[in-house]
């Protein structure tokens, strides 16, 4: 069956454009705008940042570092400083209560390029498809650590898109734009979300951060979805939402569980239904899904 | 599984390789202050480039990709900015892992490099002139360098005032190589490693060792006796040959112009 339509159009019409992409507007709006405090002093000599996402320092007081690079240093052999371990510990408890890859969503530079390249995919309708393991990731990550552990180096960091095109974009880019191509077209013409969903080992890492973390995307109203199929569609991660939307015969709850959603929201808007939310992780039972509005968090108040 | 395991084993061997190569710094690479030795350093530093923006002369630099250094890691270059080895050494505090250490204190303890006065033959101090200019601009004049005075052999009759760097006190900040006025510097910041030599570690110098001891550790100290004509001594370590007083013998008539003369008149 070809579609007609694109996924999101029913949204719109039902929601309106605004509703039907807040999400989508709200992240790239934050990608951005962490991209333009880090270049406002590059640009205009405003240094409320410096630095970059592998460390900074905000307002000459708060350190952020990022726990996946100083793991690595650790497993190289190096006792850091405080600063950066404090840094550390900031970036993993936030990420341990938002979700790990809310960095993925809301904050890597190269979500945009994949995202790009994926939008792109489906509107020229390219389908070939190379087989990767969504696994391959955590092969990746565990790799990447060993590698450290047995050379002494950030070998990782030697070829890291994800901190090289933050890096590049701050302090110059040198040839880091070829791979930076090398993964939009990865994305774009050999599989469908082939970097973030597949490959990348910093997402992975702050997947396994993110296993248990409280803010979590429900199908609290799934028993509306009249299987248009629209979220999986757009989500980089379509494996996460079958058993919280489709699970409810089976006893599993409307809590997408898995550690690989990234809290992108996408699917809140594009479902003419208003099948998911924001909310806790909390109440995740099958039989009553609409119990549970009271912990939203506060998240509601965004709607 | 199989197919996903070897291909992760493939593609990080090949970014293993590839770090092993890449991590290699060229000679003329020098890092900031404090930094760890470069092994270490390539594990230490997270690429956060915070030292790169505390330096208020803009000496550093992150390494982009493609550059010769480990990528996003920080260095300079001497001959285009050199470090004007601040006091208060705001990269290294700056660092937040301590890839630069924060036990340097003192700028002057600092070690990232060793000027080495590599080319003799255009060093203009070499060939008699004045040019100075290196020794003048060292933050630490007359400990880190100095002028050697040596004999001027083309001229006969000046001296040369040779430019020389000492190991124990120069941080290899670079202000000699960048103000060289040749067209490429003479003076050259290089890695401590590429610039010093190390001794055989059996090696001794014997005469540090007499000191050391207080005496000979070999044969006993004696006079070394020289056979000379009588009246004629040799002082090894002094004068030189010496004439003893009323000799009067000496291979030279009273009036030296018969010494000139013997041999015109031996051939007419
Ligand atoms: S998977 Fe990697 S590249 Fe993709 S958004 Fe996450 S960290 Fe960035
Ligand atoms: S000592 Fe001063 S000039 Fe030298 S690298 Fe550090 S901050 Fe820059
Ligand atoms: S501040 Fe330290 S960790 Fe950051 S780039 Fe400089 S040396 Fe590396
Ligand atoms: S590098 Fe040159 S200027 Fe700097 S301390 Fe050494 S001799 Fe002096
Ligand atoms: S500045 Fe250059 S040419 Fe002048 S004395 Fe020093 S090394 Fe020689």
């Amino acid at each position: 069956m070809k579609r007609t339509t694109r996924p999101g159009a029913e949204a719109v019409a039902v929601k309106g454009r605004w509703s039907a992409n807040r999400w989508l507007l709200a992240r790239r709006f934050t990608q951005l705008s962490i991209l333009g405090l880090f270049m406002l002093g590059p640009w205009f000599g405003i240094w409320l940042v410096k630095g970059n996402l592998n460390a900074s320092l905000t307002l000459d007081i708060l350190p952020l570092t990022d726990p996946y690079v100083l793991l690595q240093s650790l497993l190289a052999g190096h006792r850091p400083e405080m600063v950066a371990i404090t840094g550390a510990l900031i970036v993993t408890a936030f990420y341990l209560l938002v979700g790990g890859r809310v960095y993925c969503a809301w904050v890597c530079p190269v979500n945009i390029v994949t995202d790009t390249a994926h939008w792109l995919r489906e509107r020229l309708g390219i389908t070939g498809a190379a087989r990767l393991s969504s696994t391959a990731r955590y092969w990746i990550l565990a790799a990447s650590l060993l590698l450290a552990l047995f050379s002494g180096a950030l070998v990782w960091e030697f070829v890291n898109p994800v901190s090289m095109l933050h890096r590049g974009l701050i302090f110059g880019m040198g040839l880091a734009w070829l791979l930076v191509l090398a993964v939009f077209l990865l994305d774009f013409l050999v599989s469908r979300r082939a970097w973030c969903g597949h490959l990348c080992p910093v997402g992975a890492f702050y997947s396994l951060l993110g296993v248990r973390s409280l803010l979590r995307v429900r199908a609290d109203q799934r028993e509306q979805c009249d299987d248009c199929m629209d979220c999986f569609l757009v989500c980089p991660e379509p494996k996460v939402i079958r058993p919280a939307l489709k699970g409810a015969d089976k006893g599993i709850g409307p809590v997408i569980t898995s550690a690989n959603c990234t809290n992108c929201g996408r699917c809140i808007d594009v479902c003419a239904k208003d099948v998911f939310r924001f909310g806790s992780r909390f109440g995740n039972r099958a039989d009553k899904p609409g119990q549970t509005t009271h912990q939203s968090l506060g998240v509601e108040a965004l709607r | 599984m199989a197919r996903t395991g070897g291909g992760v084993t493939l593609f990080s061997m090949g970014i293993g390789l590839y770090a092993r190569q890449a991590a290699s710094l060229p000679a003329l690479a020098l890092r900031p202050p404090g930094a760890l030795d470069e092994a270490h350093f390539i594990g230490a530093c997270i690429r956060c480039g915070l030292c790169v923006r505390d330096c208020p002369y803009d000496t550093l630099s992150l390494a982009r990709l493609g550059d010769e250094v480990a990528t996003g890691t920080p260095y300079f270059t001497a001959r285009d900015v050199p470090c004007e080895m601040c006091e208060d050494i705001p990269c290294v505090k700056a660092c937040p892992t301590g890839a630069l250490d924060h036990e340097l204190s003192d700028i002057d303890d600092a070690r990232m490099g060793l000027a080495v006065l590599i080319d003799e033959e255009n060093c203009l101090n070499f060939q008699g002139l004045r040019c100075d200019v290196c020794y003048r601009v060292c933050p630490s004049i007359d400990q880190a360098i100095t002028l050697e005075m040596q004999h001027n052999r083309r001229s006969g009759k000046h001296a040369l005032f040779i430019p020389t760097v000492h190991s124990d006190a120069c941080t290899g900040c670079g202000k000699c190589e960048k103000a060289c006025v040749l067209e490429e510097a003479a003076i050259k910041v290089l890695p401590t490693r590429l610039a010093k030599g190390e001794l055989g570690h059996h090696y001794r110098w014997g005469w540090k060792e007499k000191q050391k001891a207080g005496g000979s550790l070999v044969t006993p100290d004696q006079q070394h006796r020289y056979n000379l004509p009588q009246g004629e001594r040799y002082d090894y370590e002094g004068e030189g040959l010496i004439f003893e007083q009323n000799s009067g013998r000496t291979p030279f008539a009273s009036d030296p112009l018969d010494t000139l003369n013997r041999g015109v008149e031996g051939r007419r």
